[in-house]
């Protein structure tokens, strides 16, 4: 007799989130059984990758992945027209790091300029990220959503402390949520049912559990990756059915592993490879927990990682 | 955990009013809170209902369905209208549910009518000749049930087995056979079998401040054992199907799950 694979059917399914504009709009999520397992279920859309981008030079990564942005950083706009124009980028994730009061402190008003250059910039979809400094992303988040009205983008993160404003403020002007908490499935849910509370649509909010590297607590983010997509899948729980955003490009180049020099550590060889192997590793990890929405750094991880969906899909 | 709302029923004095002058408000009042309370399914209780029962059924699920998106049990030994319910009931929002078939001979037409209309129904266990007296009595007249079931064309997954509460302040030691039994009931079939438990029976006959505590501890054992559905007050009894769900680890925990 042949063999005939288990098959597991679940009662959930995964929303749809949809964001940018059309034609270059791009839609992840839907799926209602566990990654790449297409066999038991449908993955309609395929797991995203976004270009991350900083509104101030990135003078805080590391060399190696500095490196291939060195014409551009010091302009968003053309940095993100860079990654449209020479890596194919799908989407750009606009850091706004250069507003931390303990970085440039740069103001609301100057966020939102930012948002616009970039926008006019490319028309691919933008997710807008504060400079995770609850307090002040309060502030820019609601500049950043007005001047990004109309361009259906991804905004966040809202987090406990600042969820009320950041979510009113997309909200109002038509965008979709990232909801933060950090690595505790129950106040990943409990965040979710507190901003649903407020009457934002559930199905417009794209949950972030907190991400971390290989080697650093990966295996805590895999963990509630997991779990929420069980509880989305088999327990189908309503609150848990967002799609998960691995950010992952941030939590991979502050670890040592993407950043001792070779003369330092000569065993662990190339810092170049290195650094791209452990961003994509980490990435290619998350993928597997059920993530469909990755922010990276290094366009070879980006793009390893890219071709790796393309071939499992 | 499935809560089936019984508020509904005709022995409510301003529900058995309503009925009568076919006044739609208060019904579609008390099924709307019930649905928002958290309520799976909606009962239907028009009692006998020998005269006229088919277009009171009618009546009734209309009136439901007009403006709550469940499905309906259609409660009443009136096997007419049972059929005239089933006629007209919307099944987008899920399949009916009979309530109720028996090892009396007298209700085996109602498997009849499950298997015409495609309907859940639930089995009392309780034969021609009385109450059970156990755990094991009820289990053997389930077993009957679920042959009968099958001669008729009833799968036995659409098949929900009722132990028969009975009331504590006049058959204490009945409560533990009624766990038990929804735990026999299960280990009669692969996959097992579903329960349902009609609760506030446990506290008829008791004071009023006591009825909510004992239908509350009483369906957590339930839950515990295995239950899938009890017809109760769902304003009285879903913090507990929430919570047991929780500590039984069926839904993830979050501060706020009671208001989900």
């Amino acid at each position: 007799m042949a063999f005939v694979p288990p098959k597991e059917s679940f009662p959930g399914k995964v929303f749809h989130v949809n964001i940018g504009t059309s034609p270059r709009d791009i839609t992840f999520g839907g799926e209602n059984t566990l990654p790449f397992l297409s066999f038991e279920g449908v993955l309609p859309n395929r797991p995203v990758i976004a270009y991350e981008v900083q509104d101030v030079p990135p003078q805080d990564w590391p060399e190696e992945v500095r490196k291939p942005y060195k014409d551009v950083s010091h302009d968003p706009a053309l940095w993100a027209k860079f990654c449209r124009d020479t890596f194919s980028a799908e989407a750009i994730a606009l850091r706004l790091t250069g507003t931390h009061p303990d970085r440039e402190d740069r103001s609301a008003e100057d966020a939102a300029k930012t948002v616009k250059d970039v926008l006019s910039a490319v028309d691919i979809p933008l997710i807008i990220l504060g400079s995770n400094n609850a307090e002040k992303d309060a502030s820019v988040m609601v500049a950043a959503a007005e001047a990004a009205n109309g361009r259906n983008c991804l905004i966040g993160k809202a987090q406990e402390a600042n969820y009320k404003t950041i979510a009113a403020a997309a909200m109002a002007n038509d965008h979709k949520l990232i909801a933060m908490s950090e690595l505790d499935i129950n106040l990943s849910k409990q965040l979710n049912i507190l901003v649903t509370q407020m009457g934002f649509d559930r199905e417009r909010i794209v949950i972030d559990p907190m991400c971390s590297a290989l080697g650093y607590g990966l295996e805590y983010t895999y963990s509630v990756m997991e779990r929420i997509r069980l509880a989305a899948l088999a327990q189908n729980d309503a609150t848990m059915q967002q799609p998960i955003l691995g950010d992952v490009g941030m939590y991979v180049w502050k670890v040592k592993e993407t950043q001792a020099a070779e003369a330092d550590i000569p065993q662990w060889g190339s810092l170049e490879e290195r650094g791209i192997a452990w961003e994509a590793v980490t990435a290619v990890s998350l993928l597997m927990a059920g993530a469909g929405l990755f922010i990276m750094r290094h366009p070879k991880a980006a793009g390893s990682v890219g071709k790796l969906i393309e071939e499992l899909i | 955990m499935l809560i089936i709302g019984e508020k509904l029923s005709i022995i409510a004095k301003r529900v058995r009013e309503a009925m009568m002058k076919r006044d739609k408000g208060p019904i579609q009042e008390i099924a709307v809170s019930q649905w928002k309370a958290g309520a799976g399914m909606i009962d239907a209780n028009i009692g006998p209902a020998e005269d006229g029962g088919g277009e009171l059924m009618q009546w009734m699920v209309t009136t439901i369905q007009e403006v709550v998106p469940l499905p309906v049990c259609l409660d009443t030994t009136n096997y007419q209208a049972i059929e005239a319910g089933l006629q007209i009931h919307r099944n987008e929002w899920g399949r009916p549910l009979i309530n109720s078939t028996s090892n009396d001979p007298e209700r085996f037409p109602m498997l009849e009518l499950a298997a015409k209309y495609n309907s859940h129904i639930i089995g009392l266990t309780v034969g021609k000749g009385g109450l059970p007296a156990d755990a094991e009595e009820r289990a053997g007249i389930a077993a009957e049930i679920m042959a009968r079931a099958s001669e008729y064309g009833v799968p036995l997954e659409d098949l929900y087995l009722d132990p028969l509460v009975l009331q504590i302040a006049t058959s204490q030691d009945h409560a533990l056979k009624v766990i038990k039994a929804v735990k026999m009931f299960q280990e009669l079939n692969d996959p097992p079998m579903k329960t349902v438990a009609g609760l506030s029976n446990i506290s008829n006959g008791c004071p009023k401040l006591l009825r909510p505590v004992l239908n509350n501890y009483f369906l957590s054992l339930l839950i515990y054992e295995g239950l899938s559905a009890v017809i109760a007050d769902p304003h009285e009894v879903a913090p507990t199907a929430k919570t047991i769900d929780v500590i039984l680890g069926r839904t993830l925990y979050a501060h706020s799950y009671l208001e989900m």
